[in-house]
């Protein structure tokens, strides 16, 4: 049962993380549109290092 | 387009001799009894899968290597359709020795081979004798020997599959290089990847002076790491980059890459960071030692999590066709995993394509510290 507990607070973390960057993202295209290819490429990066931590973590887990 | 041809009978030829270790080795001509029992031990993932254990162990098995390649077992006959793969081990006294691993019958006998007898147990060859006894010590852990195993298994096919397949669309766009500056059609979108490789990823981490040295090995890991996600999506049950062997080469590749073209700059940073008071490099020293390792261990753990995790998923989403039969019926059951199911395949084309990009632009950030010429006063 507490696998599940953990299982799922390391989703929540995994959410607001990349909800914050998705959301400043948006932001910041909103205010430039033509950085709009650099901002994406950035927040792909931060997003897949996000979740390489949640894997890792679950794996870990498990 | 010669070296097209070349390579394509070449590729025949490889399917050919891989096949013919089958007929060297098969005794009988495949024919199993029905697996439709679970065993004591371990459920088997043959016959028809109605459970969810069975469904369970057919798709922790279908995550894992395999030393042959079966495409699909009938449900009542318990046929194997498939064909069987070279096994090549290396034992410490017997020296190498080769068989197909039909000997094994998937795990039911033992395989002889000069005189040897090795038993496999759980996925691993050991040594044994004629009856393939398998001694335990009190933890239940396996006692016998196991020889070296170099083993053509599926991964190996697959890794040698997509070598072949970048071989091939490679040496055809460098072929049409002698006839037009510009190559069209698809081999045009080829070009396009290189090109996006060596400006958006290469350039800005590296540098423009120093990124042409690695700009090899940049483009080897992109190129192969995306055929291997995209093979994986198959339905041939490839899962190459799930396996964490493989990914643990591929990093290993960059942290020796990093380690060994390191200059001075990179090492000072580490063992002595300039610009902070002594205190503080002396605490700072192992953390960044320990830096050194962690970044390409996480490489390393990204790829195999998300693989893994994603193959899971859509095996797992197509898996509800048989287990929401009895509510919604076969029709029913089929519709919503189907729709499910693609949606989970788009989104894992996208990770396919992303793991590739993230693994070869971290990569490439990492070189691009270990190379990085700075402009010091002493001071940072």
């Amino acid at each position: 049962m507490y696998n599940l507990i953990g299982a799922g607070l390391i989703v929540i973390g995994a959410g607001i993380g990349l909800g914050q960057i998705g959301g400043k993202a948006m932001e910041g295209i909103a205010r430039q549109p033509e950085a709009a290819g650099k901002i994406q490429t950035a927040m792909l990066i931060i997003g897949a290092l996000l979740e390489g931590l949640a894997f890792g973590a679950l794996i870990l887990g498990k | 387009m010669m070296i097209a041809q070349k390579s394509f009978k070449f590729l025949i030829g490889i399917f050919v001799f891989l096949t013919s270790f089958t007929y060297a080795g098969e005794h009988k001509t495949g024919e199993h009894e029905a697996h439709g029992e679970a065993h004591k031990e371990e459920v088997h993932a043959e016959g028809p899968v109605d459970t969810k254990e069975e469904i369970d162990a057919y798709i922790k098995h279908h995550l894992q290597d395999a030393h042959d390649f079966t495409f699909f077992t009938d449900g009542e006959t318990g046929k194997h359709y498939g064909f069987s793969l070279p096994i090549i081990l290396w034992d410490k006294e017997a020296g190498l020795q080769m068989f197909s691993s039909s000997k094994f019958h998937h795990g039911e006998t033992v395989a002889e081979s000069n005189g040897n007898f090795y038993k496999y147990y759980h996925g691993k060859i050991y040594n044994s004798d004629a009856e393939g006894t398998i001694t335990y010590d009190e933890n239940h852990n396996v006692q016998n020997y196991r020889p070296l195993d170099f083993s053509i298994t599926k991964n190996v096919v697959g890794t040698l599959l997509a070598a072949l397949l970048l071989l091939l669309a490679f040496g055809s766009l460098a072929k049409s290089y002698k006839k037009s500056q510009v190559p069209g059609g698809l081999k045009g979108g080829l070009e396009q990847l290189v090109m996006f490789v060596r400006d958006e990823i290469a350039i800005p981490n590296i540098g423009k002076e120093k990124h042409r040295k690695f700009m090899g090995y940049l483009l080897t890991v992109f190129f192969l790491v995306l055929t291997l996600n995209m093979l994986g999506l198959t339905p041939l049950g490839f899962n190459v980059t799930g396996n964490i062997a493989v990914t643990a080469a591929l990093a290993l590749f960059t942290f020796f890459i990093t380690q060994f073209k390191g200059n001075k700059d990179y090492w000072k940073h580490i063992f002595w960071m300039p610009g902070a008071p002594w205190p503080m490099k002396l605490v700072l020293a192992p953390i960044e030692v320990l830096g050194m390792f962690t970044k390409p261990f996480s490489l390393m753990v990204r790829m195999f999590a998300n693989m893994t995790a994603g193959h899971s998923v859509l095996m797992s989403l197509i898996a509800l066709v048989i287990l929401l039969k009895a509510q919604f019926g076969t029709v029913g059951s089929t519709g919503i995993s189907l729709v499910l199911s693609l949606f989970i395949f788009v989104i894992e084309l996208l990770v396919a394509y992303l793991q590739a990009f993230v693994f070869t632009m971290l990569s490439s950030l990492f070189i691009g510290i270990a190379v990085e010429e700075h402009a010091h006063d002493d001071h940072h």
